[in-house]
């Protein structure tokens, strides 16, 4: 027996989404870039307090 | 006949195409949703007690890696949580008490839950282990396997005595937590593991015999299910003399002030007094009413024993220190 279905991508260009689900999409992806920004902020300062004073210790 | 993997995308498939007039079944969590995998609740008790074994800690830790730690540890225990409920989606369908939540309620797919479980728990090991030190990431490692394996998976719906063991992984934060410190692991730490660790039982039981309809329901063997409820009074009853003296165990053993050893008494003589109440009323909603008494006194018990801990030690409150 073949398979039922194509496999389509999972991205479909004729599915429209309703704008609750726009909204919802929205606010996770800001979620998720704030998120990555306190990360990386996290650790930038993280780094900067494990290395001291010699974060400026480099040859120039 | 369709081989395992296409069905499993036949059924993905089919499950975007039965959702008919041409409304596509796409997520529409809101980030909320997503904080609410992560069991913020039981989240904050995690920060408490591990801002506690941390306090604890002998020398200074510098306060910005003291909190990165900390984060580390409450979105590891988050993972937990999410992962908790990724696997546990099928029981909490069952059960009022847990029904609401994201996944059986159908804001969050099963998969969605998994993969944001699995990726908070790499960050989290990612981030101890790079700020701290490695041992309290394999130690928080160990409390995610211990909580996601050995609880969920295994002993949760097999023996009533799933919470007494599973309550380990609930009690490990405060070990973590000094072992992001010190790189070490010390007596205080496990005198507050041990505390967490005693007061689980007759915290969780309490809350099993007002709803042990709901486990019953959803077949998790909790105490009352198997050994019924008399017995599982009992139990509290004994877990709660043996929680009223360890829990003045930082006090006598040096690491917490007299204050907090008379706090610690008063409050495991109340605990007791509630437990014994639960002991003797037994029918009707006086022995619902003592029940719920227990499970809310249980909670104020710990929050307290914890900030006293914290605030000896964190906001210099320990004029009143043991010698």
């Amino acid at each position: 027996m073949s398979p039922i279905v194509d496999h389509e991508p999972f991205i479909r260009q004729d599915v429209a989404l309703t704008p609750a689900q726009q909204k919802s999409r929205r606010a996770r992806n800001i979620a998720i870039g704030l998120a990555l920004g306190l990360f990386a902020l996290l650790f930038y300062v993280v780094t900067i307090v494990k290395l001291g004073p010699g974060v400026l210790n480099r040859p120039l | 006949m369709l081989a395992a993997s296409e069905m499993t995308k036949y059924v993905s498939d089919l499950s975007y195409r039965l959702e008919g007039a041409g409304v596509a079944h796409v997520c529409d969590a809101s980030p909320s949703d997503f904080v609410q995998l992560l069991k913020p609740r039981v989240m904050s008790l995690v920060v408490l007690s591990a801002l506690a074994g941390m306090l604890l800690a002998p020398g200074h830790v510098h306060p910005v890696i003291g909190f990165a730690s900390l984060v580390a540890i409450a979105v590891g225990a988050g993972a937990a949580g999410a992962l908790n409920m990724w696997y546990d989606a099928d029981i909490d369908a069952i059960m009022i008490r847990t029904r609401g939540r994201p996944i059986p309620s159908g804001r969050i797919d099963r998969d969605a839950a998994l993969g944001f479980g699995l990726t908070l728990a790499a960050f989290s090991l990612l981030t101890l282990g790079l700020v701290a030190n490695w041992l309290a990431a394999s130690l928080l490692a160990f409390t995610i396997f211990f909580y996601i394996v050995i609880y969920s998976m295994w002993l949760k719906r097999i023996t009533p005595q799933n919470i007494v063991i599973g309550g380990a992984a609930g009690a490990l934060p405060p070990i973590v937590a000094y072992a992001a410190a010190t790189g070490a692991v010390s007596v205080s730490s496990i005198v507050l593991f041990a505390i967490i660790v005693i007061w689980t039982p007759p915290h969780f039981w309490a809350l099993a015999l007002i709803k042990s309809g709901d486990y019953a329901r959803a077949g998790i063997p909790m105490m009352p299910n198997v050994k019924g409820a008399d017995h599982t009074r009992l139990e509290i009853l004994l877990y709660s003399m043996l929680l009223a003296p360890v829990g003045v165990l930082p006090f006598a053993l040096g690491f917490a002030s007299v204050l907090y050893g008379v706090l610690a008494t008063v409050l495991g003589v109340l605990f007791v007094a509630l437990a014994v109440q639960v002991y003797r009323r037994r029918i009707g909603e006086a022995a619902e009413k003592a029940a719920k008494q227990l499970f809310a006194f249980s909670i104020l018990y710990l929050f307290l024993l914890l900030a006293l801990i914290v605030a000896e030690h964190g906001l210099g409150l320990a004029a009143f220190a043991a010698p």
